[in-house]
């Protein structure tokens, strides 16, 4: 079965390509990229005007499943992913029970074996029951297929058990991915602390909580010299620490998600619980911050940390109200229209950060359109805008903290393994 | 007669005076200046709501406010419902949303709410199509007591612009501090929050205000001072000194009103706590208009009720012709 | 859209002294004797009276002002947001014989309002109606004991009182508007 996507703009970062070219599809590899290639195909997709790029690998997502399954499903998450684009996820181990054991790493690979409809590579947890008290096989698990260890949701706050897992990582040449907040610090806190939480009259959340966890997280990760990747970037401060240790040569990675460079604590003014999300929303000058981490390169990665919650965990009071937006649907178009518009990244740039980086820190073979690679590509038409509409959403949840926002670039098809999975 | 200039009412809801214009502040004291002199007549009621229904929906105890928002209504010649819902019984219980649907299932026209939580107000109002009238939400707004505070010291003092007026007492916790802000910095008056370090929250400066943490610099220009209630049984409040300490470094007493302008007004959102933020002597002396600030309470509760009522006939009316 | 000016300052001037006097003849002289405006222009009407009364009688009457926002039955029904004044009657009416006064008389919705508001201060002995203009279409049994000027007008008509106090000047006129709703949107006088 042969699939040719004729005229497109192909960008591919990996290969430093930027060109109107074909690309031709054969069992789900790309077997042939240039000028008119000339190849009788079953399918033939005209992307004149569009752009042709690899399919995002978005390594923060949190699907639910097993244990919530009302939020998410490894199934309907991984349709919101290839309606945003998005070819390859990293699932979070914040479900129930945890992803901390061969057991249910096991049963996890079955689901998705039986129901993924794009790429899902799993994050186990650092410690059993993500407690922060006991760390778990990670040499084992890895084994078992994980490829990243996160408590995502939590940070292990004990240095010296923090310690041990990345010297453990270093061994098992596994990556640790940092949910960098000291609780003891954010508490009870549900929006930015400054102006925001004292006019909303909330508890607020301060952004010293963050950076002072980042900056521990990396000077273990220097000790350790293992590789750590810092989650969800939202404040100027993380930022600066991030930009200095990378300057000193220690080896750390970063992600931010859209929500941090496309939204400010100013959107909450109305108490709109599908921005509470932690990190919380910052201030302008944060968001600011954020945009030149990205274009200067201390950002390395834009993640969605896709975090789908139901009506009745949203659709309530603010201070009962769950953190998180989901994003999976979003994530591109949000991200070209903060970026690529006002000239903070190139297209090059953008691409890479959302599929060649996220690939190689997590060490898939992954985020290139090279030949003989796996045919994971979205097509996408740059220019068109579209406004977010919650009906349109086909994740499980709706809580996007972007519906009712106009956006700049639609994804039009998106390609897995060389099969269509979405078509706009 | 000098005609002025009046704003054309269009909110549904009153959900905090951040989010009203000078002008909508105004029409609203103005308007309740008319109902205070029917609050003076033999017969103190008016037709104006006859035959909608007006529900209080309290999830926090609170008489003062519900009994003020009961008789304004009342004297508009609406029909009041009240219902208290245990704070303790709302996670296992119907969502506050659904309570709000219900009620307007139940053809009220307007819910005047009362909840622990910031923003409750906000949320009820996007979920239903009648009325909601924030009656004290967490410690965001508590918009007709900022209210009721403005018309107080207009009506004392004729204006509002360039007045110096303190707060003193647990700004962080307190919805009337912030409606107070936003109320009174619109009309021009100078806003001095007054409060121990742990009790001042980040930022508010921001809002417009001078903070100070010396309680006779607080009085030191003032023409009117508003003492907050202290409430120490908070868990918040388990880091801070006692009681007596407050009230001898933050205390409203005869003593340090001496200091302070003569004809100072003294007020209070109430209920008083005697001998912890102000003293016996000076609530019930001279300068206060405690009191006042009751009967006013009515009569500002009115003109809300009233204009909120008619912005909803707006909307029914617009339907109507479409 | 046309005006025709019907009535003159020195009419209207004529017409309050003749109200003016009609009202002392049928009450037998000023005793227990109130005057209470509708605002706006009802008021500015029930200030001239008194000046006349006053003059004509060395009295001082007490004078009030009403206004009937709230006790309007219309107020779902109005286009235009209503405007508040303020009811100022610093006098008892309790067994008074209240001389109640607006500018023009239509409907009689208004005058409906302001006995009910009336009443809601005392019981009057008496409450008599004076109205500058009576231009017809009654909704209600309501007349006027006092009347400046009967003018036949038809619903698409505006009938419009001007007043020095208010409008600087003094006139009456009407106004073709070619809306037969001009009553809806605003109240029958």
């Amino acid at each position: 079965m042969k699939l040719l996507i004729k005229n497109g703009r192909v960008i591919d970062p990996a290969n430093k390509i930027d060109d109107n070219l074909d690309i031709l599809i054969e069992g789900g590899k790309i077997s042939k990229t240039g000028k008119s290639v000339d190849a009788k195909a079953e399918t033939v997709i005209d992307a004149s005007g569009k752009i042709v790029m690899p399919g995002i690998i978005d390594m923060h997502v949190h699907l639910r499943e097993p244990g919530r399954e009302d939020k998410e499903t490894v199934f309907s998450g991984t349709m919101a992913a290839a309606k945003g684009g998005v070819t390859s996820v990293l699932c979070m181990p914040n479900t129930l029970p945890s992803l901390d054991s061969a057991e249910i790493i096991n049963t996890m690979k079955a689901i998705i074996k039986n129901t993924a409809n794009v790429d899902v590579f799993i994050c186990g947890a650092i410690t059993i029951k993500r407690q922060g008290k006991e760390l778990v096989n990670i040499g084992g698990l890895k084994k078992d297929g994980i490829i990243a260890i996160s408590d995502d949701g939590a940070s292990v706050d004990s240095d010296e058990l923090m310690l041990k897992a990345l010297k453990e990582a270093k061994k098992e040449k596994i990556l640790v991915i940092c949910h960098s907040e000291d609780k003891a610090l954010s508490g009870k806190g549900l929006v930015n602390r400054g102006f925001t939480s004292t006019r909303l009259g909330l508890r607020g959340i301060s952004k010293e909580s963050e950076y002072k966890r980042v900056g521990r997280d990396i000077k273990l990760a220097e000790e350790s010299g293992a590789a750590a990747h810092i989650a969800h970037v939202s404040c100027a401060e993380s930022v600066e620490i991030i930009r200095k240790a990378k300057k000193k040569g220690i080896k750390v990675t970063a992600e931010t998600a859209p929500h941090y460079f496309s939204l400010s604590e100013g959107d909450l003014l109305d108490y709109n619980t599908n921005m509470k999300i932690n990190p919380p929303l910052r201030a302008k000058d944060d968001i600011l911050a954020i945009k030149q981490g990205l274009k200067d390169g201390t950002i390395d990665i834009i993640a969605s940390d896709h975090a789908p919650h139901t009506e009745n965990e949203k659709e309530i009071e603010f201070e009962h109200a769950e953190f998180g937006t989901i994003g999976l649907e979003t994530e591109l178009a949000v991200s070209i229209t903060e970026l690529i518009g006002s000239g903070i990244l190139t297209w090059q740039e953008l691409i890479r950060k959302m599929s060649l980086n996220p690939a190689m820190v997590l060490g898939i073979d992954k985020g290139t359109l090279g030949v003989n690679k796996d045919a994971d590509i979205a097509i996408v038409s740059p220019d068109k805008e579209w406004i977010v509409d919650k009906a349109g959403l086909v994740s499980k949840s709706k809580n996007s903290a972007f519906i009712g926002r106009k956006l700049k670039g639609a994804v039009e098809c998106t390609i897995y393994r060389g099969k269509v999975v979405y078509k706009a | 007669m000098t005609k002025k200039k009046t704003a054309k009412w269009v909110h549904k809801d009153l959900l905090g005076l951040e989010y009203l214009s000078k002008e909508d502040i105004e029409l609203l004291l103005d308007t309740a200046g008319s109902f205070r002199e029917i609050l003076d007549r033999k017969i103190k009621k008016v037709p104006a709501l006859r035959g909608k229904t007006v529900v209080n929906l309290f999830y926090e105890p609170s008489t003062r406010t519900r009994v003020s928002f009961e008789v304004a209504a009342k004297r508009l010649s609406a029909d009041v419902i009240n219902i208290a819902v245990e704070s303790s019984s709302v996670k296992k219980g119907e969502t506050l949303n659904d309570t709000g649907r219900n009620i307007e299932a139940l053809k009220a026209d307007i819910i005047v709410v009362r909840h622990n939580c910031s923003g409750a107000a906000a949320m009820l109002g996007r979920n239903v199509d009648i009325s909601v009238i924030n009656a004290g939400d967490g410690w965001h707004e508590h918009p007709t007591q900022g209210l009721l505070d403005m018309f107080t010291l207009r009506k004392k003092l004729g204006k509002l612009e360039g007045l110096n007026v303190s707060i003193v007492g647990d700004i962080a916790h307190s919805r009337v501090a912030r409606s107070n802000i936003w109320g009174l910095t619109k009309f021009g008056a100078k806003v001095t929050v007054c409060a121990p370090k742990l009790l001042i929250p980040p930022e508010i400066d921001k809002m417009g205000v001078r903070v100070t943490n010396n309680i006779d610099e607080a009085l030191a220009e003032a023409d009117a001072i508003n003492v907050l209630r202290m409430q120490f049984e908070r868990d918040d409040m388990k880091a801070f000194p006692t009681q007596l300490e407050y009230f001898k470094n933050f205390g409203i007493t005869e003593d340090r009103l001496k200091k302070a302008k003569k004809d100072i007004i003294v007020m209070h959102p109430g209920p008083i706590n005697r001998g912890v933020e102000i003293s016996s002597q000076v609530a019930d002396g001279a300068n206060s208009v405690i009191l006042e600030q009751v009967t006013n309470g009515i009569a500002v509760r009115m003109a809300v009720l009233f204009w909120v009522s008619q912005a909803r006939d707006k909307d029914k009316k617009d339907e109507i012709t479409h | 859209m046309s005006i025709k000016q019907v009535f003159t300052r020195e009419e209207i001037e004529r017409a309050i002294t003749r109200i003016s006097h009609e009202i002392i003849e049928n009450n037998k002289g000023v005793k227990d004797l109130v005057i209470v405006g509708i605002r706006t222009r009802g008021y500015v009407l029930a200030e001239r009276i008194a000046k006349v009364i006053d003059n004509l009688y060395g009295t001082k009457l007490d004078v009030g002002g009403l206004d009937i926002t709230f006790y309007r039955d219309d107020l779902s029904l109005v286009a235009e947001q209503p405007v508040i004044h303020n009811t100022e009657i610093d006098f008892d009416i309790e067994n008074k014989n209240i001389v109640l006064v607006d500018d023009v008389l239509y409907t009689g919705r208004t005058i409906r309002c302001a006995l009910d508001a009336l009443i809601d201060f005392g019981r009057p002995r008496t409450i008599q109606l004076a109205v500058l203009v009576d231009r017809g279409h009654r909704e209600l049994p309501i007349r006027a004991d006092y009347v400046g000027k009967n003018l036949p007008t038809s619903q698409k008509e505006l009938v419009q009182v001007k007043f020095q106090e208010t409008d600087n000047e003094d006139s009456v006129a009407i106004e073709e508007t070619g809306n037969d709703k001009e009553k809806d949107s605003k109240m029958g006088s």
